[in-house]
């Protein structure tokens, strides 16, 4: 695979229309469920549009969903976000992050504030092949790629560093904060206090990994799961399909999203990453280290990590007071139960990072359910 | 608020607000103001004339569909259009960086022209500064406008009323896809075009309506949502918008949905959305129709019976499935999500 944009990687374009009556139809044998059930919408851009299609306000009463791990931007750990604004701080060094990551409240400032403020350079990237152009015409410069997201992301950064590799530019670095969700899913199961009878898994990320890595979730911990589009259609068939597998007790790993998602999913792009990246445990905000969750540079990659540049140091961090996001993204509480979602914590002044991104789960509840 | 100027002040946001609410009304306001309508309206003798002005920045400078000069011109002219006015006489101000290519700067001004001539209207007064190399990028524009308003318009964002309906003069969102595409090259073929252009013709079109409408605005930045939440407010109304009603284009919607983005927040700069009285709806669409840049007009939602209430949102989105969610304000500039 070899993204010119990142528009081809997804050709998957939405037909709201079409598909309105299908979901209407959909909805009406869900409302005749009756028993109660607990699902976890894995990632974040389920999470809103569980909102924004109105598939969440449709549901039954006895089906609740609850958010899990799946928003890139709320699982970063502090310590990663103060070392980008080290970076972008850093003399002839100019950082590249996603759009999402730049209000995230690090310990004094966030990234924003340090552009706008106090000189920090940073650059809003839609995609990462920006890097190679920018790295050539500026040679003088350091450049920084903030690394977020899960395996859909991680193949553009992977071509990204072996197109330099080829290229032999020595002025691109990244910061890898990848992250892999079934290990997170199994953390979570494997922790035990989950009170989840089933998984809608996500679309993207499953287009590139597959429906494999999910198994244990059927033959270790006997629950469904269902990867799906993010369609008002797909979403109600996905929660169908995991409802009828609870009810049956014949737990599996289903694949609603095929028009996406091929069960091998895209063993190319698996092998970019694998070319570029091995597994190592990582941090996860509101989650602890999870084994082999996150992506190292392999050996012969070494020289683009940016960690060797870091002759700054990060100030001690601490998570701010009462928030409780690692509560939430484990699906345990919801945004309600915190004491400052929608008082001091809020889309224009956030205070955790569940609030920051446009798919946490706290800045969805606050936009369209408050 | 933050105590420096932020980008995000600039994107008709909340932070919008904030800034305009806290420093420029405080110091500035007056009745005509205080409206914050798209143009202003004086009285001159027995004449009502609508006045206004805006200052242009866009990147890329030359974007599928137009540059910063249609823009330039179509954005004073259509703000001018928005208070029920035709444009009689537009200003421009050229603040240009050392070094700007003369080749593009007539072009520009080449596309100004066409959009004035288009919007009968002349450019009658102007103004250069030249900055030195790195002060700005490229070349800022700035234009005013004076119109004269249509016998027995009264347009003010104050003045939509319950069970009124509204209209959209066609497809939303893209400019600011348009832009986005072009700037970021995100790769959408064949290239998304810029809505750019002038919309006082449908203005025209449905003057003879007069009293029968009731508001309008031309959705910029903040793109629809911004504009509703703007006349809930000045009118102390709530509104219902119909998700499915509301016309974007297939490629549109595909980028939006590769961005995390929401049509109904991204910016406009050829449409008008309408408050009409629901009896007139049927005839102001069917006016707006029959023009080329109004044959996507649609009927897209209506003004609630429940009043405005501070703290509540005065927005409501019907979805496809029936269900009923608020449309909020963008916090600021729209964000791409990682993907
Ligand atoms: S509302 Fe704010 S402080 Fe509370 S959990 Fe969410 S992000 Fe954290």
């Amino acid at each position: 695979m070899k993204p010119s944009t990142i528009s081809d990687n997804f050709p998957d374009t939405p037909s709201k229309r079409n598909n309105a009556s299908k979901a209407r139809l959909l909805l009406e044998r869900l409302s005749a469920h009756r028993a109660p059930a607990t699902l976890m919408e894995v990632c974040g851009t389920h999470t809103v549009a569980l909102f924004t299609t109105g598939v969440r306000a449709a549901l039954p009463e006895c089906v609740r969903v609850i958010s899990g791990p799946g928003c890139p931007v709320c699982v970063t750990p502090l310590e990663t976000i103060e070392k980008a604004i080290g970076f972008a701080h850093r003399k002839d060094t100019v950082l590249f992050c996603f759009g999402d990551m730049l209000r995230i409240p690090g310990v004094h400032e966030t990234l924003e504030s340090a552009r706008a403020h106090r000189g920090a350079r940073v650059k809003l990237m839609y995609s990462p092949l920006e890097a190679i152009e920018y790295a050539r015409r500026e040679p003088d410069q350091s450049l920084v790629l903030f690394g977020t997201g899960f395996e859909t992301t991680i193949p553009i950064f992977a071509s990204v560093l072996m197109r330099a590799r080829e290229d032999n530019l020595r002025n691109i670095f990244l910061l890898s904060a990848f992250k892999s969700i079934p290990p997170a899913i199994k953390a979570l199961l494997s922790a035990g206090d989950s009170a989840v009878d089933g998984f809608l898994l996500p679309g993207h990320v499953s287009s590139v990994i597959g429906v494999e890595p999910y198994g244990f979730i059927a033959g270790e911990y006997h629950l469904p799961g269902v990867i799906a589009g993010f369609e008002a259609a797909d979403m109600i068939e996905g929660i169908l399909l995991l409802l009828r597998m609870i009810d049956s007790r014949q737990p599996e790993i289903k694949n609603q999203y095929t028009r996406f998602v091929p069960p091998e999913g895209n063993p190319r792009a698996r092998a970019m990453i694998d070319t570029v990246f091995v597994s190592r445990d990582t941090d996860w905000r509101g989650l602890g280290t999870i084994h082999n969750s996150g992506f190292a540079l392999r050996d012969d990659f070494r020289r683009f990590d940016a960690d060797q540049l870091m002759d700054f140091e990060i100030p001690p961090v601490q998570e701010p007071a009462d928030c409780i996001c690692g509560e939430v993204i484990r699906g345990r509480r919801t945004p309600v139960d915190c004491t400052l979602y929608g008082r001091s914590c809020t889309p224009s002044h956030p205070i955790g990072p569940c609030m920051v991104s446009s798919e946490g789960t706290c800045a969805a509840f606050y936009k369209y359910s408050r | 608020m933050h105590d420096k100027i932020h980008l995000n002040m600039g994107s008709g946001g909340l932070a919008s607000r904030e800034l305009l609410e806290e420093v420029f009304l405080p110091l500035l306001g007056n009745e005509v103001l205080n409206l914050l309508d798209d143009s202003a309206e004086i009285a001159l003798g027995s004449e009502r004339i609508a006045f206004t002005t805006d200052s242009f920045t866009v990147h890329p400078i030359f974007f599928p569909g137009g540059n910063i000069g249609t823009l330039s011109v179509c954005g004073t002219v259509n703000d001018l259009a928005a208070k029920g006015a035709t444009p009689v006489a537009l200003s421009a101000a050229f603040t240009i960086e050392e070094g700007f290519p003369i080749a593009d700067l007539r072009t520009i001004v080449h596309s100004m022209r066409d959009s004035a001539d288009l919007a009968g209207a002349q450019i009658v007064t102007g103004d250069t500064k030249v900055v030195g190399k790195g002060v700005m990028d490229g070349i800022f524009i700035t234009t005013s406008g004076i119109g004269r308003v249509l016998e027995g318009l009264h347009i003010f964002s104050g003045g939509a009323r319950p069970s009124d309906l509204i209209i959209i003069s066609g497809t939303a969102a893209d400019h600011g896809v348009a832009i986005l595409n072009a700037r970021e090259k995100l790769g959408f073929n064949p290239e998304i075009r810029s809505d750019v252009a002038p919309v006082h013709r449908i203005v025209e079109r449905i003057s003879h309506l007069g009293p029968q409408i009731h508001a309008m605005r031309d959705p910029t930045r903040g793109g629809i949502a911004g504009v509703l939440h703007e006349i809930a407010r000045a009118s102390r109304v709530t509104i219902k918008i119909v998700e499915d009603a509301v016309p974007v284009r297939p490629d549109v919607r595909a980028c939006c949905a590769l961005l995390g983005l929401d049509p109904l927040s991204i910016a406009n700069e050829g449409k008008l959305i309408i408050f009409t009285a629901p009896e007139s709806a049927e005839t102001v669409l069917e006016c707006v129709r029959k023009l080329p840049e109004g044959k996507e007009a649609a009927i897209i939602g209506e003004v609630e019976a429940e009043p405005y209430s501070e703290g509540s949102p005065p927005v409501i989105l019907e979805t496809s499935l029936g269900t009923r969610r608020f449309l909020p304000l963008a916090e600021g500039e729209p964000l791409p999500r990682i993907c």
